[in-house]
């Protein structure tokens, strides 16, 4: 407890059982809040949540066998992502380890590659120093789950407290400082480039960067795209937004990247669904890629000045050095550039048509226009999130929340409710489908039992969207185990877990139930009833080149 | 596709072979062999292991091995000087017409036999991969019956030359 304390952990996530009662019986004489989730899963992704909002640790706390199994998406959730996360897991006592006791499983061995590391305690005189590098290990670096195994009776254990010093691990050294040779280089191409793109990635929001780099872009005068996790990172609604690239990036940013002669890759790993093809992408350029982790340098895309490094302390070098050398571009210089972007802008936009049923687009551009683009958004997986990510523009950092690498479902919720403990005074919405919000539901509980007023949005279409949407388009419209016409009232559901629930049907309802559900004290859930089978476009289709997308 | 031979220190706790072992499935490399004792200090093991891939994936294999907490260095040995060495035990039918043939080769490769009974010899044969794969070839027409290999082990070489800073 004295070291949850001193790391600065004012609330943890977590569920009891038999092996962990000892510790959520001493949290009782702390000041530590506890938020009793419903599941498992729930508390996970609620650690992650407010680990993004908050940008600190996020905690959790389950017991030992199905607990801690049930943590699992979460952690492999919050690892993709590379978020801070520490999970503590009761266990067997020490004597019973490897009996097949009650409730035991190796969880340590099954999140071995689902954690940035994990420990499992055997003595409690142990437990004070592995807990601090677990803190240590999970905020350093490139930030990522740790787990710590806790035997019940290391926890009924006694052991006196004395403060340790921060943890040093001769065999985990995270490269901060970039070399300056490499950043020399990538002066000189920058100096050299006359159609670059700055590519903003999660590791921007993680090292607290966008101030570096919006002034960076700027210096540059060179558009910006941002991956899935990177939004945010830059603002949204800056001139010099291109918006994401991908699989469901705008037009602009996708050729953009086909085109242009440098991109600078900041705090990103290039994942498929940003690349499309790796053999062409970005074709035509020179690769600069900062990030802390070596692994993600050359990983998929081979790269000309790679810069192992913290992105804030890359994009700070990087600025002073073009200050130093000198280095002018002047608007003018771009203004070929930027005419062919706004080309492609004006020719392709973000684009749909509301007609008589809801359009799911249009609740998110209202729900946008009536939070000032001011909310923290979470999502779950699927459509409803790429709507979020295309039709709601964030102007600040750890303002979206979402299951990026690993694409979980159920994500939002929770995350919702972590997000709104670490910030009590935001206006939180998860933006769900009825598909996802199925999958952790039961946290609307949670929310209510701690008066938690976060909203939850549903695009209802009644489909598991995403998947029927390649159904239409690649399966010729076989929508196979994809058709959830039978769901629940979501409303009426909502009313009996003491939520409010709210349902719109038509066009005209979306703006005043979007207000009440906002306006109202405490949590809500609304309805929307939108157009079954509206499709995410831009899309690039599975094994495609970004610059080859479906656009409707 | 390159062999490659990497020589790791790690800390010598319970799980790090596996989080080693696990890397290289769940990336889908690919580990040929692996040896796995403790230095001179003994809190820290030596993991020996040889592996294939191009130049990305051995770079790939460096880094992601690199990652893991508990290991404290890594060094890829393929193309310095190193040297390695792998033993085996090859446990060789001995009838009557094949004893002095035996005898030779194991007189030629410098090995020894270690265990004899009526039927078998068990010839013990320490040497590079090439050497081992040498000797086996000739014994393998008298009847091998088993054989159990170490894998390689390696150290690189010192300079043989002082560099003169210190005197």
């Amino acid at each position: 407890m004295a070291v949850l304390k001193e790391e600065g952990v004012d609330t943890v996530f977590g569920f009891p059982g038999g092996v962990i009662i000892d510790i959520h019986d001493e949290m009782t004489r702390t000041d530590i809040q506890h938020i009793l989730v419903r599941h498992e899963q729930g508390a996970a992704h609620a650690a992650d949540g407010y680990a993004r909002a908050k940008g600190s640790v996020g905690v959790c706390l389950v017991t030992s066998g199905p607990g801690a199994t049930n943590i699992v998406s979460g952690l492999a959730s919050a690892y993709m992502d590379s978020i801070p996360v520490v999970a503590l897991t009761g266990q067997v006592p020490t004597k019973l380890i490897g009996n097949d006791a009650f409730q035991e499983v190796d969880i340590v061995g099954i999140t071995r590659p689902c954690t940035k590391h994990n420990y499992l305690v055997k003595r409690t005189d142990d437990l004070a120093r592995v807990l601090k590098e677990a803190f240590h290990i999970a905020r350093s670096g490139r930030p990522g789950p740790v787990l710590v195994d806790l035997p019940k009776d290391v926890t009924q254990g006694k052991a006196k407290y004395k403060p340790l010093p921060e943890p040093r691990m001769p065999s985990y050294n995270p490269t901060y400082n970039p070399n300056i040779k490499q950043l020399r280089r990538a002066v000189d191409l920058i100096r050299e480039a006359e159609r670059p793109v700055v590519f903003s990635g999660g590791g921007v929001i993680l090292s607290g960067a966008s101030k570096e780099l919006t002034e960076f872009a700027r210096k540059l005068h060179a558009p910006v795209t941002a991956s899935l996790m990177g939004l945010g990172s830059f603002p949204g609604t800056d001139p010099l937004w291109l918006g994401m690239p991908g699989m469901h990036g705008t037009y602009r940013a996708n050729m953009a990247i086909g085109a242009c002669d440098l991109l600078i890759g900041i705090g990103v790993r290039f994942d498929d669904r940003v690349t499309g093809t790796v053999e062409t992408f970005a074709p035509n350029a020179k690769i600069i890629h900062v990030d802390i982790d070596p692994t993600s340098i050359s990983k998929n895309i081979p790269v000309t000045v790679p810069i192992v490094g913290d992105c804030k302390s890359a994009l700070r070098r990087l600025n002073s050095l073009l200050n130093e050398e000198k280095v002018k571009i002047t608007k003018k210089s771009r203004k070929p550039w930027f005419d062919q972007i706004e080309k492609w802008k004006s020719t392709q936009p973000l684009r749909y048509e509301q007609e008589d049923v809801i359009k799911p687009q249009y609740v998110i551009e209202k729900l946008y226009e009536l939070t000032k683009g001011k909310a923290i958004i979470t999502t779950e997986v699927g459509q409803n999130q790429m709507w979020a990510a295309q039709y709601y523009h964030f102007d600040r950092p750890n303002c979206f929340i979402t299951s990026g690498g690993l694409g979980c479902m159920g994500f939002g919720l929770p995350a919702a409710i972590g997000a709104q403990t670490a910030c009590p005074d935001r206006l939180v919405v998860d933006v769900a489908g009825d598909g996802s919000i199925q999958m952790n539901i039961q946290e609307l509980a949670t929310a209510v039992q701690y008066r938690l007023p976060v909203k939850v949005v549903i695009l209802n279409n009644r489909y598991l969207g995403m998947v029927r949407q390649w159904q239409e388009l690649f399966y010729e419209k076989r929508y196979a185990a994809t058709d959830l016409e039978h769901g629940p009232d979501f409303a009426k559901l909502a009313e009996a877990y003491g939520a409010l629930g709210l349902k719109a049907t038509k066009p005209q309802e979306v703006v005043s139930v979007l207000k009440q559900g906002l306006e109202s004290p405490g949590p809500a859930m609304m309805d929307f009833w939108v157009a079954r089978e509206e499709c995410v476009y831009p899309m690039v289709p599975a094994g495609a080149s970004i610059t080859e997308m479906l656009l409707a | 596709m390159q062999k490659h031979i990497i020589s790791l220190l790690v800390d010598n706790e319970p799980g790090v072979l596996s989080r080693v072992a696990g890397l290289f499935s769940g990336r889908g490399f690919n580990i040929e062999s692996l040896c796995v004792a403790e230095t001179m200090d003994t809190g820290i093991s030596r993991i020996t292991l040889v592996t294939r891939g191009d130049d990305a994936i051995a770079e790939q294999i460096m880094k992601q091995i690199n990652k893991l907490i508990n290991v404290i260095k890594v060094h890829d040995l393929t193309g310095t000087e190193y040297v390695g060495r792998e033993m085996a035990l090859i446990k060789v039918q001995a009838k009557p017409d094949y004893r002095a043939e035996i005898l030779r080769i194991v007189d030629i490769f410098r090995c020894n036999i270690v265990d004899v009974s009526p039927t078998h010899y068990t010839v013990e044969v320490t040497g590079t991969a090439d050497k081992l794969a040498a000797i086996l070839s000739l014994l393998r027409p008298m009847g091998v019956k088993e054989i159990a290999r170490t894998g390689s082990i390696a150290l690189s070489r010192e300079k043989k030359v002082s560099t003169g800073a210190t005197p």
